[in-house]
């Protein structure tokens, strides 16, 4: 019973026919993931799970901050700047030629402990002003020298402190040649304050980046000195301040371990220092400080992160209770459907 | 065969008053000058040896095998972004670079690697297109003198070719003989302009010999003709044949893309092949789109450039300073030593070059992985759109199919929809659904529209118990019925029941004029034993269908005569009637009727006139007015209802009143001259008048399925639907009903041509025309009403010039609907551009035909309509779908999650980028400007491939702020696409001064912390390593928080994606910490032996990260307490069951939700309620 027009839609029967077998193909297989039907949590910034949130960062936050302000607190620090005590009077207007000169550079300092300090005491030293952070400074080294006495000839990277007369130079490299070397020795009551200068860089930094069988060769000895000398008898695994100073700083104001003093000190001990300004920071006009600080579990004194959590908690309090307060002032039930835009203004969008 | 000869001589009888074919004047005289040198040599395809013309291969590719390199390169780095990338991997190759080569290429090479790909994959799938048509078999002449098979690609200019039935032509062809004897063919055309019916081709009379495979052994020929040229109704030249040249018009020139219908074979020599066929050179290479978002994303990436400039600059006047004046005293970098670029002597080429690495250290600012993210989520999404079981038509077996990828959040920012009618609405098929009979209406199928005001009105009063049980009675009948073209349902009719009617007579009339008013063919179908017919037009076809049903079954056609088989008769037994046809006055659009007279088997001479009810109602004798006013009241619910009516007449005629007419007929018709059209018009219209009106057909132009619900449904989205059809205007404003587009009481504005010869004046009227509609328009108080626009294409073609096109837009968006009838394609895509320019929304153009694809490129997104014949439009679509239905989904739901995906992922992708890469910038500010970068290498390749790109690809792909359910039940919800609530300045610019804030505060907290004091119980202080890592940790966990915080969907992905990147971090940190330290250098061992034991780098990841997404957890927390968003609200009612415990409130919502809408089921629906509710209150 049925009947076609000519001109209607092209042979039905005969396309669906052949449609057939094609049709499972091109079905699409249903699945949870191809129909976007996986199953899904869809949380919801309810007022009471903003408030519970706000609520449990200020709960969490504003005990660590005060737990991290008393440690920051409990840490001594004694901090000395001598970079222009230590220069004679007559060179105070002329310190980059006092430096330069062959005169001695000795100079001596007096510390007053002000609090119990605790051993290990760190013995640092701060420079000012000095762009270990530089990316020429940076770049000037050769890891793989460092490491292997095989590749002791590896200084392509070290430009322009590669090689002298020639010869490579172990350490090569700007940092490496620009060590810092000021000495500190300390006494307490004209006895001598051991300083322990092992371990004061990093274990791996010894074990696998500075090579037991690289010995310093050629260092120093080109016509521009930069700063310390290395005992060529050492290996590189045990100069520690290398290590230490190798360890390129990340911004200009920084402190490097100098040492370990390990020996508590008491309040008002009187501590001599002894020091060796040799280190040219006058023609850049970079502060020298030297500075002894003991350590907290959460490492030195910083009384910002204490403050911030401090800060962060209180705020997230205080949002926690403007919600609430504004949640009890203006309720907006949950799901009402008068605040759909179609129902708040009923004259269409 | 032998049936057809009949037939063919049938066409040639004098059934045709008018003539079938005119020639066309335009004769050879330019042939052989320029622009008209082809020659063919038919039969003889050798000797084009000597001027080789074009193979009949078609490439729709973009590249080939060699050229996809470079011309894929050279796409890729057409991309700024791509090209500032190119560059800087480039210059890593110099020292100059602060990072390793390798960590600028890898990625580069990844994304542009990728995107090439993913170009390569989609070119390959054009390529297997082409391939495919390529291969298609044909008949050819060989010369051995048969007809062999060959691939389409292997024919060649001079063939000639045999197709057969329902096959497509496979190049050009010059008809030279069909089946038929007089040479006619019928070719149906929908892929070259969209046209459904039929359309007659006749070859020459000289070459109609040629009608067996043997006689072309002989057969040579010379065609000259215009060279090729994309006119598809035009052709000159002209055949040099046995001696004798022979004009060709477009009568005889069968398309490539068109198809053979109802002949069994043609002959044909070809003409054009391959690209130089007319179809080919009419087709344009589909324009790239490109989405608004994305275009705004370029606006972005200018932004970010010009802060990367900024910095950039500020970074290198930094650095000359410092080479400047501080490099002298810096003995440790050795100044006397530096090479120029660190030379203090020379600072202006220092800060210069400079200039090259800051552009490469902040080049985090431009997300490199941008495009490709983007790229892979929207290829995912894609897979979505074609995995869509929803969007499957079960019937043809064709999946939904993102043919483009790049638009997909385009789909959620629609404003105005431009629909073709014919095949994308109604699926060009007529049932025959009521009528009316002298003054009595038949027929109780349901008006949807009816239906659905009836239901709607019973379950907002639910005490209105009577319009209940219309619902219920309706819904019981409302069954489909199993006759294609019947529909219709009456018992007072069927099975022979009207002979017991009190106007039997009247009825028996009325299907005599339905049996034998017409001039279509009947066909016996050898199966069922029924007849089909081959009829003009789908609508006859559905006439002959329901006389037949009715009783009166149309089975023969002679050369003057129709006959008739009545079933049910008084005496009950069938008896067959002769009518003698003796004239026929055809129907063409401009009598907008259709005449025969007839002698009957008593010898009685009638005249059968069907026609539009205005020219027939104008035509009626004063006694045949008995059932006008009856007549008219049903014509107009018919109308409404969207049905396509017709008035049918009758007359009796007096011998002596015929053959006087007749003569004065016959002498029109051999007149010849100008005016013998006029005169033949004069002597039908003399005959048509004093009629007898007998009733009127209702014919239903069957929509696709779902089509007024689709419809329905988007007019709620807020989306505005524009009808371009190349249909008549009746037919047009039927399916506006039928789609509930128009509606009665709806204003209608009819912009139509005086006629006037001159063109200023036509103009002027026009222009008066769209003013008065402004105006009253303007002067409208009552807010229901509603103006429907309706323009024909030769209105359309004043209307669109540039100094009307405004206006003309402007009246036209103001309209509730708009329907363009009569529109040729090149109006249709004229139309599309005035709505994309002049308004400025995004505009969506969907069609299933070759006409269509003008449209289709047009639009900002093109939706061909798969599943029918041809490809043309679905080729040149960007998306495809195979109904109209289908629309409503691919918009509404995935075309609304893809818009917030996107816009959502491009906002974090910005925040994150500036997050990172601001950070590197103020480091700067503490190396000297040295170009120093904080981070390790490595920590910076990972950054944007592997740590921070999974979860927002995640978040691109699988976000769904709300369940498809609810997008589809509150479409409402879609206009925050069309509104660009997600991409709007104000929120960009949020997230970017986001990024800035979170870079802040990454930065100062970890340089504060870790300045110089000790960071670990054992005394070592922080050095660079350590200082970069703690920050990148702290980036890594803000970043992927804050990605967590923005989604609100979370399947198992989102968690693996989030948590697995944090987790990554640490994996790959423990991983490069024990590679050794050649290639770790100072991050070795860094998390175990120096970051791990230190309790402040915990401290501080925490402390940052909260500090980081403090601010946007505030923000969003307040945005979702006071000044909530649809979907949170929805959001909300889907977490506590509101919509499970208090179904009331849902539906009532969910009816609310939906944009003020004039057009649509809807609005339609609550027009009729309005009414009915008037007139119940008249009652009371």
């Amino acid at each position: 019973m049925s009947s076609s027009t000519p001109s209607s839609s092209a042979g039905g029967v005969g396309s669906a026919d052949s449609a057939a077998p094609r049709r499972n193909s091109k079905r699409p297989k249903y699945s949870k993931f191809t129909q976007q039907e996986l199953p899904a949590c869809k949380p919801i910034l309810t007022p009471r799970w903003v408030i519970s949130a706000f609520m449990l960062v200020s709960i969490v936050f504003i005990p660590i901050g005060v737990v991290s302000l008393f440690a920051s607190r409990d840490v001594v620090e004694i901090i000395d700047r001598y970079e222009t005590a230590c220069v004679p009077d007559g060179y105070k207007n002329d310190k980059v030629t006092f430096i330069q000169s062959n005169l001695t550079k000795q100079c001596n300092r007096t510390l007053t402990v002000k609090k119990r300090m605790k051993k290990p005491i760190y013995v640092y030293y701060q420079l000012d002003n000095f762009y270990q952070n530089h990316r020429r400074y940076v770049k000037s080294r050769s890891d793989s020298q460092l490491k292997e006495n095989s590749s002791w000839d590896d200084v392509s990277s070290c430009k322009p402190e590669d090689t002298s007369n020639g010869q490579p130079i172990v350490p090569c490299g700007l940092i490496a040649w620009s060590l810092f070397n000021d000495t500190y020795n300390f006494s307490l009551n004209d006895q001598q304050l051991a300083v322990n200068k092992k371990g004061i860089s990093w274990k791996s930094d010894r074990d696998s980046k500075f090579g037991k069988d690289v010995f310093p060769k050629n260092f120093q000895n080109g016509t521009l000195k930069g700063g310390a000398t290395l005992n060529p008898s050492i290996p590189l695994s045990e100069q520690e301040d290398l290590i230490v100073w190798m360890r390129t700083a990340a911004l200009p104001t920084f402190r490097k371990l100098y040492g370990k003093i390990e020996q508590d000190l008491q309040p008002n001990d009187q501590i001599h220092v002894t020091l060796d300004n040799n280190y040219n920071t006058y023609s850049f006009n970079g502060k020298k400080k030297l500075v002894l600080s003991t350590t907290s579990w959460l490492g030195g004194k910083n009384d910002f992160l204490g403050i911030a959590y401090l800060t962060v908690g209180g705020l997230c309090f205080f949002l926690a209770l403007s919600f609430t307060v504004v949640y009890l002032v203006k309720p907006r039930r949950l799901g009402d459907p008068s605040y759909l835009s179609w129902n708040r203004n009923p004259g269409g969008h | 065969m032998a049936r057809g000869r009949i037939r063919a001589k049938l066409r040639k009888s004098h059934l045709y008053s008018f003539c079938l074919f005119r020639s066309s004047g335009s004769g050879g005289q330019s042939i052989g000058g320029p622009g008209f040198s082809r020659t063919v040599y038919c039969n003889e395809p050798q000797v084009l040896n000597q001027k080789p013309y074009r193979s009949n291969i078609i490439s729709t590719t973009k590249y080939n095998f060699f050229s996809f390199l470079p011309k894929a390169l050279y796409e890729q780095f057409h991309r700024v972004a791509n090209l500032y990338f190119l560059g800087c991997a480039i210059a890593s190759l110099t020292p100059l670079s602060p990072f390793s080569p390798v960590s600028m290429i890898a990625p580069l090479a990844f994304v542009v690697g990728l995107s090439m790909a993913k170009e390569g994959l989609e070119d390959w799938r054009r390529f297997m297109q082409d391939r495919e048509v390529n291969s298609r078999k044909v008949h050819v002449h060989n010369e051995e003198g048969g007809f062999g098979k060959k691939t389409w690609e292997d024919v060649r200019v001079g063939d000639v070719v045999k197709v057969e039935k329902d096959q497509f032509f496979p190049a050009d062809l010059l008809l030279l003989s069909s089946n038929y004897e007089d040479g006619i063919c019928y070719v149906e055309t929908m892929n070259l302009d969209g046209e459904t019916n039929l359309k007659a081709k006749k070859a020459l009379e000289a070459t109609l010999g040629l009608d067996e495979d043997d006689n072309f052994n002989n057969f040579k020929g010379i065609i000259k003709c215009e060279d090729p040229n994309p006119s598809l109704y035009t052709f000159v030249g002209n055949l040099e044949y046995e001696g004798k040249v022979y004009a060709i018009d477009p009568t005889q020139i069968l398309l490539r893309d068109s198809k053979l219908r109802n002949t069994e074979f043609v002959y044909g020599v070809v003409i054009f092949t391959g690209h130089d066929s007319k179809v080919m050179q009419n087709s344009t290479r589909s324009p790239s789109k490109r989405s608004r978002v994305e275009k705004k994303m370029d606006y972005i990436i200018y932004v970010l450039f010009s802060v990367l400039l900024v910095i950039s600059l500020i970074s290198s006047f930094g650095f000359a300073v410092e080479i400047k004046y501080s490099m002298p005293v810096w003995w440790f970098m050795r100044p006397q030593d530096a090479d120029e670029y660190y030379s203090p002597k020379k600072p202006v080429i220092s800060g210069l070059s400079h200039m090259v690495t800051a552009l490469m250290l902040y080049g985090y600012l431009i997300p490199i992985s941008l495009y490709v993210s983007i790229e892979v989520v929207k290829v995912l999404q894609a897979t979505f759109i074609n995995q869509d079981i929803q969007m499957y038509d079960e019937d043809t077996g064709i999946p939904a199919q993102a043919r483009t990828s790049n638009l997909n959040e385009e789909l959620g920012q629609v404003d105005t929809i431009l629909s073709d009618k014919t095949g994308t609405l109604t699926c060009n098929q007529m049932d025959f659904l009521k009528c009316s009979i002298a003054g009595i209406p038949y027929g109780v199928s349901p008006s949807e529209v009816e239906l659905a005001a009836a239901q709607q009105m019973a379950n907002d009063q639910e005490d209105q118990g009577e319009l209940k049980t219309l619902v219920a009675s309706k819904k019981e009948k409302a069954h489909k019925s199993p006759i294609k073209g019947f529909n219709f349902e009456d018992n007072r009719l069927m099975n022979g029941n009207w002979l017991k009617e009190p106007t039997a007579a009247r009825i028996m009339l009325f299907c005599q004029i339905l049996a034998v008013c017409h001039t279509a063919i009947p066909e016996l179908n050898e199966e069922t034993g029924n007849y089909t017919y081959e009829a003009e037009s789908p609508d006859e076809g559905s006439f002959l269908v329901a006389a037949r049903e009715l009783g009166f079954e149309f089975f023969q056609r002679t050369q003057s005569s129709v006959f008739v088989r009545e079933k049910y008769t008084a005496s009950g037994k069938p008896i067959e009637r002769e009518y003698k046809i003796l004239n026929v006055l055809e129907f063409t659009s401009k009598r907008k009727r259709m005449t025969v007279i007839v002698r009957d088997g008593e010898g009685q001479i009638l005249l059968l006139c069907k026609g539009a009810d205005s020219i027939i109602f104008d035509r009626l004798s004063k006694d045949g007015k008995l059932y006008l006013e009856d007549t008219t009241r049903h014509l107009n619910d018919y109308g409404e209802a969207g049905l396509r009516t017709l008035a049918l007449a009758y007359r009796k005629l007096e011998e002596s009143e015929y053959t006087a007419w007749n003569n004065e007929f016959q002498k029109a018709k051999t007149s010849i001259g100008a005016d013998r059209d006029a005169m033949l018009e004069n002597a039908a219209d003399m005959m048509e008048r004093d009629l007898f009106l007998v009733g009127a057909t209702a014919v239903e132009d069957k929509l696709q399925k779902g089509v007024p619900q689709c419809i329905d449904k988007l007019a709620q989205a807020g989306l505005k639907l524009w009808v371009l059809t190349g249909d008549k205007m009746e037919t047009a404003i039927n399916i506006g009903f039928a789609c509930s587009l128009l509606r009665q009481g709806m204003k209608q504005i009819c912009i139509t041509e005086s006629g006037s010869e001159d063109k200023q004046e036509v103009k002027e009227d026009i222009l008066k025309q769209i003013t008065n509609g402004l105006e009253m328009i303007k002067q409208e108080n009552d807010p229901h009403a509603a103006f429907a626009l309706i323009i024909d294409g030769k209105t359309l073609a004043y209307a669109l010039e540039d100094d009307m096109k405004l206006k003309f837009l402007g009246l036209a968006v103001e309209c509730a609907s708009v329907i363009c009838c009569r529109v040729s394609p090149k109006q249709k895509a004229l139309v599309t551009r005035l709505v994309k320019q002049g308004t400025g929304k995004t505009t969506l153009a969907i069609g299933d035909g070759a006409n269509d694809v003008g449209m289709i490129q047009e639009a900002d997104i093109g939706v061909g309509i798969s599943g029918v014949e041809g490809m043309q439009a679905v080729m040149a679509s960007d998306f495809s779908v195979s109904q109209f239905r289908f629309l409503e989904r691919l918009l509404v739901v995935h075309g609304h999650w893809c818009y917030k995906r996107i816009a959502q992922m491009i906002c974090y992708f910005f925040y994150k980028n500036i997050a990172f890469g601001l950070t590197l910038f103020y480091f700067e500010a503490f190396t000297g400007f040295s170009g120093q970068s904080v981070y390790d290498d490595w920590y910076m390749l990972l950054f944007n491939v592997v740590l921070t790109s999974l979860p927002v690809m995640s978040l691109g792909v699988f976000e769904q702020d709300v369940s498809s359910e609810v997008c589809l039940e509150f479409p409402a919800v879609y206009q925050q696409g069309p509104r660009n609530l997600f991409f709007d300045w104000y929120r960009i610019l949020g997230w970017m001064g986001n990024g800035l804030l979170c870079s802040l505060i990454i930065f100062f907290i970890n340089i504060i912390i870790l300045y110089d004091q000790a960071f670990r119980a054992e005394g070592q202080t922080a050095d660079l390593a350590v200082l970069g890592t703690t920050m990148f940790t702290c980036t890594v966990w803000s970043l992927n928080c804050q990605i967590a915080l923005t989604m609100s969907h979370f399947t198992w992905i989102q968690h693996v994606t989030i948590w697995g990147s944090i987790a990554a971090w640490y994996i790959f940190l423990l991983i490069y910490g024990a590679l050794s330290p050649r290639i770790s250098g100072d991050a070795y061992q860094i998390l175990v032996e120096a970051l791990a034991p230190a309790p402040i780098y915990w401290q501080t990841t925490l402390l940052a990260t909260i500090a980081c997404t403090l601010p946007y957890m505030a923000h969003i927390a307040y945005q979702r307490c006071f000044e909530p968003e649809d979907h949170h609200i929805i959001q909300e009612i889907k977490y506590y069951r509101k919509d499970v415990e208090d179904q009331h409130m849902w539906t009532r919502e969910r009816s609310k939700a939906r944009q003020k809408t004039k057009i649509g089921f809807t609005a339609r629906v609550d027009a009729k309620i309005r009414q009915v509710r008037a007139k119940l209150n008249k009652k009371q």
